[in-house]
């Protein structure tokens, strides 16, 4: 059985740093690439524990993350490019015409 | 292990909106500018699928090798999710017609949805969990961005996006967690399994993640930023679909997760839970009352809605469940109704959208009028609208499970609730104005506002209806 310890720690590791991007940086695609690192830090857990396990599972579920991932930012690029046409700006500041 | 029959029959409901909507996109392909056809095909698919609900309404099978579990449980939200998205689709076509927008792809992602929620309810493997979900919400991100030359659906659009994009991260990250501490995906071996591995730190990390990622996709607080601005800038009736189906899926997985797998009754993780639901109930209820938008009013009232839903779950107990199921059936159709009225009275450009657009609508239109009453007092839980036994039940589990304080939170809450919802009531009613909708309604629109008001008043008078369908499964 493989020690997987330094995995989980080094997935733990990106998984924070991705969402303290989300959280702090301003830009729509910066946040979106975080989200992306959040994402794939889970996919290095799961292949850790696929691993360690022995079993299959984890690495069919990575299969399905990427696949998932992969329309998410099909959705997300053409969100973002349908904004941009008209406001010109990425700058989640800027996007602000809904509050209270 | 081969696919046999069995297994399509009993997921029949979720294979016929299945075929549905991969039909309507050959239908889109070869026929450009004909929504009309796909309209009524997308009614015939889903009234198809509510009748196999309901010959399927059964006992609980495990089909396609363990991934699905189908049945009582599963059928009786399937139909919760077919009658939202078959109002939805009712109220959309008018809506959308009116402001140029009515392309057939709008049905098809309906459908998508629609089978992303059926997914939830009927998950017995986290894979599926995640699969679901992940169908449902990239459904309605588009649709949240339909109106692409509109800012406001825009926005509404890219914020969803975001924030439902690091849920799915949380969601994720907590079942990976569980899967490495209990060695596979599958619902009924973690439950199972469930005294050995509670002890694990990982494994309750892992939990807490779900929770989280399910708050946020309820809308409860503290992860409820997003609802409000996401509700007031979608189209009127994607926003009905999103406040009730979506809801309605997330309580869904809810229930199967933290009632009949993770059975934490009267620990710390129930405590957790009812703090969320109180704090939901409370600012839900609060900040609604100094909305000028009836949309952003709605939106805040349905993170309340949340709150007396999550009490509930946080009791624990087999009532709980009743109770859980009975709302969602209730606060489906209300809410419905109430966004399909909003749908109607709204003009081009987002008009007609303040709360005092509202006043003396009594005298324009008095049908209507009366309509967004029975949703109102249904929404603030006056008897005998079948919001009362809604939160009836749910509070009642609360006191069975020795959380008295909560349900006291949730009445007295409720009794602020009363003062936004009414005072859409006295515009209507006692105040003079020119309140109009934008439009002569049309048929399709006010059969689902209409059929929705009898069926609240028909569970508010009649109750035992479903709570006799609801407690065969358990």
């Amino acid at each position: 059985m493989p020690d997987i310890q330094p995995y989980l720690i080094l997935s733990a590791t990106l998984f924070v740093i991705g969402a303290a991007g989300v959280v702090a940086r301003r830009n729509a695609i910066i946040v979106f690439m975080s989200i992306e690192l959040m994402l794939n830090s889970v996919n290095l857990s799961l292949v850790a524990f696929s691993a360690q396990l022995g079993d299959v599972t984890g690495q069919i579920l990575v299969f399905f993350v990427m696949t998932v991932a992969a329309a998410e930012a099909a959705i997300g690029l053409a969100i973002v490019i349908a904004l941009f046409r008209r406001k010109q700006t990425l700058n989640l500041d800027e996007i602000n015409i809904l509050k209270w | 292990m081969s696919l046999n029959i069995a297994d399509f029959v009993s997921s029949s409901p979720l294979m016929a909106v299945t075929a549905t909507a991969l039909l309507l996109i050959l239908v889109e392909a070869s026929r450009k500018g004909r929504p009309g056809l796909s309209f009524t095909l997308s009614m015939a698919g889903l009234f198809a699928a509510s009748v196999f609900a309901v010959v399927n309404y059964s006992d609980e099978q495990i089909v396609f090798f363990g991934m699905l579990r189908q049945g009582w449980y599963a059928n009786f939200l399937n139909l919760v999710f077919l009658s939202a998205a078959m109002l939805t689709v009712l109220v959309s076509k008018p809506y959308l017609e009116r402001q140029g927008a009515h392309r057939g792809e709008y049905y098809i992602l309906i459908l998508f949805a629609t089978i992303g929620m059926m997914f939830m309810a009927g998950a017995n493997d986290l894979i599926v969990v995640f699969l679901g979900i992940e169908l449902m919400s990239l459904c309605l991100y588009v649709l949240a961005g339909f109106f692409r030359t509109k800012d406001t659906s825009n926005e509404s659009a890219l914020k969803y996006f975001l924030l439902g994009a690091f849920a799915t991260g949380f969601l994720l990250y907590g079942i990976t967690l569980i899967y490495g501490t209990a060695g596979t995906t599958n619902l009924e071996a973690i439950s199972k399994n469930l005294p050995t591995l509670s002890s694990q730190w990982m494994f309750m990390v892992g939990v807490g993640l779900l929770l989280t990622a399910f708050a946020f996709k309820v809308a409860a607080v503290p992860f409820h930023m997003w609802a409000p601005d996401v509700y007031e800038g979608a189209p009127t009736t994607v926003t009905a679909f999103m406040s009730t189906g979506a809801k309605a899926a997330a309580f869904a997985t809810f229930v199967l997760l933290f009632h009949q797998v993770f059975q934490f009754t009267g620990s710390k993780v129930n405590d957790l839970i009812a703090y969320i639901a109180a704090a939901s109930m409370v600012l839900g209820n609060v900040i609604a009352i100094a909305q000028a938008n009836i949309k952003r009013m709605l939106a805040y009232s349905s993170i309340a809605h949340a709150g007396y839903m999550l009490s509930g779950i946080a009791a624990g107990n087999s009532e709980g469940q009743t109770g859980i199921l009975f709302y969602l059936v209730a606060y489906t159709l209300m809410n419905v109704g109430a966004f399909g009225i909003v749908g109607l009275m709204e003009k081009v450009d987002d008009q007609n959208l303040q709360l005092d657009d509202y006043t003396g609508l009594s005298q324009q239109r008095p049908f209507l009028a009366a309509l967004m009453a029975i949703f109102m007092f249904s929404l603030a839980g006056v008897p005998p609208f079948a919001g009362f036994f809604g939160k009836y039940y749910v509070f009642l589990s609360a006191v069975k499970a020795d959380m008295t304080w909560l349900a006291v939170v949730g009445v007295m809450t409720s009794l602020v609730s009363a003062y936004y919802y009414l005072r859409i009531v006295v515009l209507m009613y006692f105040r003079d104005g020119k309140g109009d909708v934008a439009a002569q309604p049309a048929i399709p629109a006010l059969v689902a506002v209409t059929s929705s008001a009898i069926l609240l008043l028909q569970f508010g008078i009649f109750p035992s209806f479903i709570v006799n369908a609801v407690q065969k499964l358990f």
